[in-house]
């Protein structure tokens, strides 16, 4: 432990670490520009730099190289180093003066303007942060200063792009100017694949440790291991140094984790139609044919728009179409209703006239289904405003315009069916309202838990009214879209029914099951085998040593496939015995 | 013993293959000279119909009768050792379900005679005579209109099914009528479980096929069960007691033991069998399966259309 | 040769007797929905509520037919919509098979039928049981070529 005075104040610091570390310990602020916590100080930026006493001498020194020593009297703030700092920020300015992280600091320290020559063609101010990232941690070495005095320059080696560089962006990244000086496209051949997020659609990009979703449970970041450089060259482990509570793991691993339970709830959700089976509406053809899910994330204030309604190519948004049933109420594509897309459809109309007041929105529909809370009003509501509300179902969207004037735009074509007329209506935005299908992947989670499903792979309950949450097998549930297309409110009611139906027959601590289940007459069963691979449920074994054939009565949903087919009839259905259908038929045919 | 056992034995409409059954006992045969005396059989003993008429009524312990009821003779027969027999066992599957002549059931009588005097490849009979059954004044017994199991005629104590029986079957009924440790009346002298029981072979869960084959059609794994390769063995809807015998031969099982006693109708249960086999989702690619399967009813009840459900409806209901 | 039952007696009180096995989870919801929505249909159907086709045994419907029904059906949920995974589709990989045997066993085609109706169809039931009932009729009443039974009153220990 060494004893320093930080600003008249003193403290014990442990011996190695830097001024700056100790100051930043102390919770005291020094100004950085080319420091980064977890690569090597380098002193390029001269910002940090402090007064230091020391055995009677005064001396200036970058703070983030030099280590604490006893007896030390600094001043972060002295009237010196603030004016050093403050030519600095000058000199900074006049390399690159449009960078956000220099007008912030130039901002804080009053400094209006600099004196020296505005250079705007080279922002680079020679921090070396990237070159340092590049080195110490990614393990790279791609980039590299070159050239002395003023022609140093960061660039590559030999000024030719070379195949070490993996483009995993973090030069840029960490770039202060706001990655003007390193430019990927300058340094790599390769084609830089930005990170997309799912959450936003595809719109934005996120990093490869991220938070899934900002309502995500637990609200924990994940590494997103198949573009974390760290999984793939063993280097990088940024993230590790600068989590203070050093909760990075990355040793851990999925897990399975095998639980016995006693009721499943199964709340799998569903899968947005895919508007490009439908080729006529130009989804992926054209930038400003977005789907529903699209919108909401531009619509929304934390989205990769923060809420505005722009596009790239798309200079003004004077009138928008949104069209409904798209993968719905469809002969070619899905039948069903999804449900929810007229209420999500009129909402959207609501948000693009309140965001874009002198806008038309056009919505083309085919009913409106507004059965719900309050629904019938807010359809009322719409009706009353100056959003255009056609019934009649689009055929296309073209980017051939009718006019000379609407070059660029969408045409929207499509016959109003209460007219009669064909409409051809330009505009600069068009919204597919897509349907609700299941998850391409429910009928595999049927089969693992023998679940019934709709023609389309909807789960079935077991009966629409009298058990809306229940499915045929016993102690598993259903809720959500999984099971049919449902809106947020109708979602919450029938999982918290399924909840509750599920506590409630835990709290029992026994199931009560039906009767009507088949039963092996031991003495009968002559080992044939015919039952075992009929059983959906598996609920029947072969007994080795008896060399017979057994259910268990917890997994034998009774549907009594074995029993019709036990061709030595030695399966017996509690309910449904061959005698009593026996009796039933003679008494159906009793003359 | 102070009186020895009578027995008779009786051919109906039979190929003879029973009446050779007897004698697979081999030595024991004369056991059971021993502890009784053989009153009547035809095959072997020269013994008149009328001496039978003689016989006091119930004077015949035990008789073994033999082939269905296809004729006027066979009938009469029938109800003439009824009434001569304290016990009687219906031996062999056309006793017991008709058997194979069963099949016949399918046609009408007069067809069956067209077919057999006129149409068949085998005829020369260009004056197309068919036989009379009165010449002078000899009668001949007629055909029946059909075809029928010996307890669809008369009373049936014990059934001992089998084309033919098996030894082991035949010789275990003598010993229990011997020693007087019979079932109860209606009890078919073998076990009640199937074949599946006594067969070897090695058995899957999980056991799907394309297509319904024939044994001309391949040489089947010896190991394997018959139905997992295609072949339709009635194993799994007919009675044991047979040792597995057609199948320890890599024959499938055609299923003249008959059902077990919870089953009513044989071919039914096989059809449910033989539907769990089918490897298809598509009703084509079914109906195209099923097409795979030649003569159901000749495969499904080879020895039962006599009994079957359908074929049976009117004597128990009329 | 078959010997196939065939239209004999033009008897005009005669009513076709059809014997229906219905899924409890589709088909027989439909008749019920059928009666709720007050819908018409010849009477000449009874139904049998089987859990899931899957339990018609072959033997029922060969029982229905030897205790006199002109015509049976079997009615589950569509293929794929199966409340017990796919039951129905065993049902009809046997159909096929019994329907092949019961034509051979002299029964026509028509009298034996399988469909599949969910429990909203309640109007394609109707559809169905109409014209089923119709053909039945033009078929007339079934002739089994049955085991015409010999004189009982020979036997002697009767």
């Amino acid at each position: 432990m060494v004893n320093i005075t930080i600003n008249d104040q003193e403290y014990d610091i442990e011996e190695g670490k830097t001024i700056l570390e100790a100051a930043q310990a102390m919770g005291l602020e020094i100004p950085t520009l080319c420091y980064h916590k977890a690569l090597s100080p380098y002193g390029a930026c001269r910002l940090c730099t402090v007064e230091i006493e020391l055995n009677g001498r005064t001396m200036y020194q970058a703070s983030c190289q030099y280590l604490v020593e006893e007896g030390m009297n600094i001043q972060t703030e002295s009237e010196r180093v603030v004016n050093g700092r403050k030519k600095m920020i000058e000199l900074l300015l006049a390399r690159a003066p449009e960078a956000e992280d220099i007008l912030d600091l130039a901002y804080k320290y009053g400094v209006k303007d600099t004196r020296f020559l505005k250079e705007f063609d080279d922002v680079c101010i020679l921090c070396g942060l990237c070159i340092r990232v590049c080195h110490d941690r990614m393990g790279f070495k791609a980039i590299e200063f070159i050239n002395r005095g003023i022609e140093r320059k960061v660039s590559l080696p030999f000024e030719d792009f070379h195949e070490v560089c993996r483009t995993c962006g973090s030069c840029s990244t960490y770039c202060p100017t706001g990655a003007k000086a390193v430019q990927l496209e300058n340094l790599t051949h390769h084609t830089p694949r930005p990170i997309l997020s799912e959450f936003d659609q595809g719109l934005a990009t996120r990093p490869a440790v991220y938070t899934p979703f900002p309502q995500a449970v637990p609200k924990i970041p994940v590494i997103d291991r198949n573009n974390c450089i760290h999984f793939q060259t063993g280097e990088c482990k940024i993230c590790q140094d600068v989590c203070e509570p050093d909760a990075i793991n990355y040793e851990q691993e999925d897990e399975i984790v095998e639980r016995e339970v006693g009721a499943i709830v199964v709340t799998t959700g569903f899968d947005p139609f895919d508007p490009n089976r439908l080729p006529q509406y130009g989804y992926g053809k054209y930038p400003n044919v977005i789907t529903s899910l699209e919108f909401e994330r531009i619509s929304s204030a934390s989205g990769p728009t923060e809420g505005e309604i722009i596009f790239p190519g798309v200079t003004e948004i004077k009138s928008a179409a949104i069209l409904h049933c798209i993968g719905s109420r469809d002969e070619n594509t899905n039948r069903y209703c999804s449900r929810l897309c007229c209420m999500n459809a009129l909402k959207a109309a609501n948000l693009i006239r309140d965001k874009l007041p002198d806008s038309h929105v056009y919505e083309f529909y085919i009913d409106i289904r507004a059965a719900g809370k309050g629904y019938e009003e807010y359809y009322q509501k719409m009706l009353r405003s100056d959003i255009r509300i056609i019934r009649g179902k689009v055929a296309e969207i073209t980017n051939i315009p009718d006019l000379p004037e609407d070059e660029g735009r969408l045409t929207v074509v499509a016959e109003d069916t209460l007219l009669g007329a064909i409409l051809r209506v330009p505009v600069d935005l068009v919204i597919l309202m897509v349907g609700i299908e299941p998850k391409k992947d429910a009928r595999d989670l049927a089969h693992i838990l023998h679940l019934p499903c709709t023609e389309e792979g909807f789960y079935n309950e077991k009966h629409p009214k009298l058990a809306p949450t229940e499915t045929v097998i016993e102690g598993i549930h259903v809720a959500g879209a999984c099971q049919f297309p449902k809106d947020v409110p109708d979602s919450v009611a029938q999982g918290e029914s399924a909840a509750a139906a599920v506590l409630s027959k835990i709290a029992r601590g026994e199931y009560i099951t039906e009767p009507t289940k088949a039963e092996i007459v031991d003495d009968h069963c002559s080992g044939c085998r015919n039952c075992i691979g009929l059983c959906p449920y598996l609920a029947i074994s072969f007994d080795e040593e008896e060399e017979i054939a057994k259910i268990d009565s917890a997994l034998c949903q009774g549907c009594g496939v074995c029993v019709a087919s036990c061709p030595s009839g030695a399966i017996i259905h509690r309910g449904y015995t061959d005698k009593q259908i026996f009796a039933e038929i003679e008494g159906v045919l009793e003359r | 013993m102070t009186e020895k056992l009578k027995l008779a034995f009786y051919w109906a409409a039979s190929c003879g293959g029973c009446e050779v059954a007897i004698l697979d006992i081999d030595e024991k045969v004369l056991d059971v000279v021993a502890i009784a005396d053989i009153v009547f059989w035809p095959v072997a003993i020269d013994i008149k119909y009328n001496d039978v008429r003689a016989m006091d009524d119930k004077s015949i312990d035990v008789t073994f009768f033999n082939g269905s009821i296809r004729t006027e003779e066979n009938a009469e027969l029938a109800r003439l050792l009824r009434a001569k027999s304290k016990t009687l066992v219906a031996f062999g599957s056309c006793s017991c379900y008709g058997g194979v002549i069963g099949l016949g059931n399918l046609s009408s009588k007069e067809e069956l005679l067209h077919r057999a005097y006129i149409t068949s490849d085998s005829t020369d009979n260009p004056e197309q005579i068919k036989p009379q059954l009165h010449y002078k004044e000899v009668h001949i017994p007629d055909v029946l209109p059909a075809n029928y199991a010996l307890d669809q005629v008369v009373d049936v104590d014990y059934y001992l099914p089998g084309c033919p029986p098996k030894d082991t079957l035949v010789w275990s009924a003598i010993e229990a009528i011997a020693s007087g440790n019979l079932p109860a009346k209606g009890a078919v002298l073998a076990p009640n479980l199937t074949v599946c029981h006594d067969c070897p072979r090695e058995k899957h869960d999980e056991r799907t096929i394309k297509e319904f084959k024939r044994v001309y059609n391949f040489q089947p794994d010896e190991t394997k069960c018959l139905l997992e390769q295609g072949l339709i063995c009635m194993g799994p809807a007919t009675r044991s007691g047979c040792d597995a015998s057609c199948v320890s031969v890599n024959m499938p099982c055609r299923g003249c033991m008959g059902p077990t006693d919870q089953v009513f109708d044989q071919g039914a249960k096989m059809i449910s069998v033989l539907g769990g086999l089918i490897d298809s989702d598509d009703p084509e690619e079914v109906k195209e399966i099923v097409s795979t399967i030649v003569d159901p009813v000749g495969t499904l009840y080879y020895f039962g259309v006599s009994k079957s459900l359908i074929k049976q409806s009117g004597v128990k209901r009329r | 040769m078959v010997v196939t039952d065939e239209k004999t007696i033009e008897n005009t009180d005669w009513e076709p007797r059809i014997v229906g096995f219905l899924c409890r989870w589709c088909s027989y919801a439909g008749a019920d929905l059928a009666g709720i929505s007050r819908l018409d249909y010849p009477p000449n159907s009874i139904f049998i509520k089987v859990p899931c086709t899957g339990r018609v045994d072959p033997t029922f419907v060969l029982k229905a037919f030897a205790d006199g029904a002109d015509a049976v059906f079997i009615s589950g949920c569509h293929l794929g919509d199966c409340h017990y995974i796919e039951g129905n589709y065993k049902t009809m990989r046997r159909f096929e098979i019994l329907k092949e045997t019961l034509k051979q066993l002299g029964i026509h085609e028509r009298r034996f039928q399988l469909t599949w109706i969910s429990a909203s169809e309640a109007q394609k039931l109707k559809e169905f049981l109409t014209s089923m009932t119709s053909s039945i009729k033009e078929l007339g009443p079934i002739q089994l070529p049955i085991l015409a039974p010999l004189q009982k009153e020979d036997k002697q220990d009767d």
